[in-house]
Parts: C-alpha cells; structure tokens; sequence
C-alpha cells in the first residue's frame, strides 16, 4: 500500500510525524496494537475484578462497578488534559496535526465522561440512596461533558477549518481549568462523593487485588483511547488532506477496495 | 474464586441490575463506538473518491461536485 506512495523527505528526527503525511501510515500500524493490548489488559482487569478480589466488608458485590468507573472518570479528565495539550501546541507552533489530534479525541473522553457518570449513577443509588446529588465532584464532572459536547459542536459547525481549529483550541484550553477542580473537589468542598482512594503520598485504602484490577482497567482505557483516537485520527487527515498529492495516491490504493 | 456458583456471580449479592448495567452500558458505547470509528474511515474514503471522480468528469460534473462537497 505504502509503495506507490511518493516518498516524502527523509529526516531522521521524530518530529518528521508531525506532517499528517507521516502520521498517517504510523498511526495504521500502532492502532491494531494498542487494541489487542487494550483488550488482553480489558480482560485480565475484569477477571482480577470479578474473581480475584475480595467482596467489600462494607458495600457488597456492588463495589466492583469501581473497575469502569474509576478508570473512565480518570480517562475522561486525563483525555482532556491532552486535548487542551495539543490545543497550546497547536497555537502556539501553528501545526496542523496538533488540533487534528484533539479533535479525534474529543469523542473517546465524551464516551469515558458519560460512562464514569452512567457508573457512578448506578453505584450512587445503592450506597448513597440516590442516582444523582448536586454535589461538586459531580457537577464539575458533568460540566466536564458538555464542555466535551461544546467542543465537538463548535469544531463540527464551523466550516473553515481554520478557524474551526482555533475555536476548538481556545474552549479546550479554558476549560481545562474545571480538570483540577474536579480532581480537588472531594478535598476543596464537603461532597458526598468519597475522596481519592488511590494517591501518591499515602497507601492506597482498598486491597492489594482491588488496587490492581482498578489499574489493569486504567491501562486498558489508556490503551482502547489511544487505538480509538489514531483510528479516527486517519479519516481527519484524509479529509484535511484531500487535495494533496500524497491522499490521491492513498485513494488510488483504496479504490475498489473499501 | 469468590462465587459459589454461576448463579451466584451473575445476582452479584442482589445488585445485578446495577453492576450488570454499568457494564452492559460500557461494553455496548465501546463496541457503539469502535463501529462508527470504523464507518467514518469508509464513509471518507467513499466520499473522498466519489468527489474526485465528480471533479474528474469537469463541467458536466460540476453539480455533483458541489452538493458532495456540501
């Protein structure tokens, strides 16, 4: 596929994969890998999660919902964060591939969003007695999906992409703020929400095996966000690119093909 | 192994409904999802090559050009 291809300029230094032209052919090759793995560490996550782990002395059997939500909710800010990263980039060096990037992501970090609060739902109603409380940790988290709609609106409903990009940046970058408060709001405000159980200064407050299913399934989301993005990522490059040289010979390759 | 039996794992000590539905949902937005990332990659290509051939086929095409690039 890549041998009628032209050959771009040879340049030995990483950066050559910031021209979409380069990134392109990459992003194919990794995408099947971090899918497979996403879905190897999916499972071993799930069976650590349902058959090693103990049941909880408090909650139950419901607990083991804490294997999707935690992982999803840690998605949805981390996958947010790297938006409003390529975001900066993007403005700030002017490179095209930098603001295709986010916007690929933005989908994968609305579905782990709404999934953390799907979850967090289900988990509330049986140990708190209530689906939904306005409490801060989830109003900020709430507010996190609609700035991840807001910024899949905008982007799709301006039609230069140009200016598309930069609208996109500047609400990926504002709203990046609302990451920490977040993170933070089970410490800043009184929430019914509990704090952190996992942390870097102190010993996590669960059980060894919950601890490592909880971060197998993180792994996995890690692995399925990346698989998921440089996929959707290659549809954006092709649209953006059409008019290059390089995307009509990738389509003469595809033809009759796809 | 910490369920007596299939029976047992699957009423998940009563709240099955709520850890099976959180599981259901996720299992079917992430399959929803890796679906469309997969129809969008042909739906492009598709209208990628539908627009070449249009603007291939110069004035006579021109119409078509347009409303696929609408």
């Amino acid at each position: 596929m890549m041998k009628d291809m032209q050959k771009p300029e040879r340049s030995k230094s990483i950066f050559r994969f910031a021209a979409p032209q380069m990134f392109y052919p990459l992003a194919g090759k990794l995408a099947p890998w971090f899918a497979g793995i996403a879905a190897v560490l999916a499972a071993a996550g799930m069976w650590l999660g349902f058959f090693v782990a103990p049941t909880d002395a408090v909650q139950g059997e419901v607990y083991r919902v804490i294997y999707i939500h935690v992982a999803a909710a840690w998605m949805s800010m981390f996958v947010y964060l790297v938006m409003a990263f390529w975001s900066f980039v993007g403005l700030v060096m002017n490179t095209r591939l930098s603001f295709i990037m986010s916007q690929a992501l933005a989908p994968t970090g609305a579905m782990f969003c709404f999934v953390a609060l799907w979850t967090g739902a289900l988990w509330g109603k049986p140990t708190w007695g209530a689906y939904w409380v306005w409490d801060a940790r989830l109003t900020s988290q709430l507010l996190l999906l609609f700035l991840y709609l807001g910024f899949m609106a905008l982007t799709r409903a301006i039609e230069d992409p140009r200016r598309a990009d930069k609208a996109g940046a500047i609400i990926a970058l504002v709203g990046a703020v609302n990451v920490p408060i977040i993170y933070f709001s089970v410490k800043w405000w009184n929430t019914l929400h509990q704090g952190a159980s996992v942390s870097l200064n102190k010993a996590p407050s669960m059980a060894t095996t919950m601890l490592t299913g909880m971060l197998v399934m993180a792994l996995a989301a890690w692995a399925y966000t990346i698989a998921v993005t440089l996929w959707r990522v290659r549809s954006l490059i092709l649209e953006r690119e059409r008019h290059t040289d390089w995307v009509a010979a990738e389509l003469n390759a595809l033809e009759g093909k796809i | 192994m910490q369920w007596e039996s299939w029976s047992a794992f699957w009423d998940m000590g009563g709240f099955a409904p709520f850890v099976w539905g959180s599981y259901g949902v996720t299992l079917l937005l992430v399959v929803g999802e890796l679906i469309l990332v997969v129809h969008r990659r042909r739906d492009t290509v598709r209208r990628l090559l539908r627009l070449r051939r249009a603007s291939a086929a110069g004035a006579g095409g021109r119409r078509a050009f347009e409303e696929i690039v609408e």
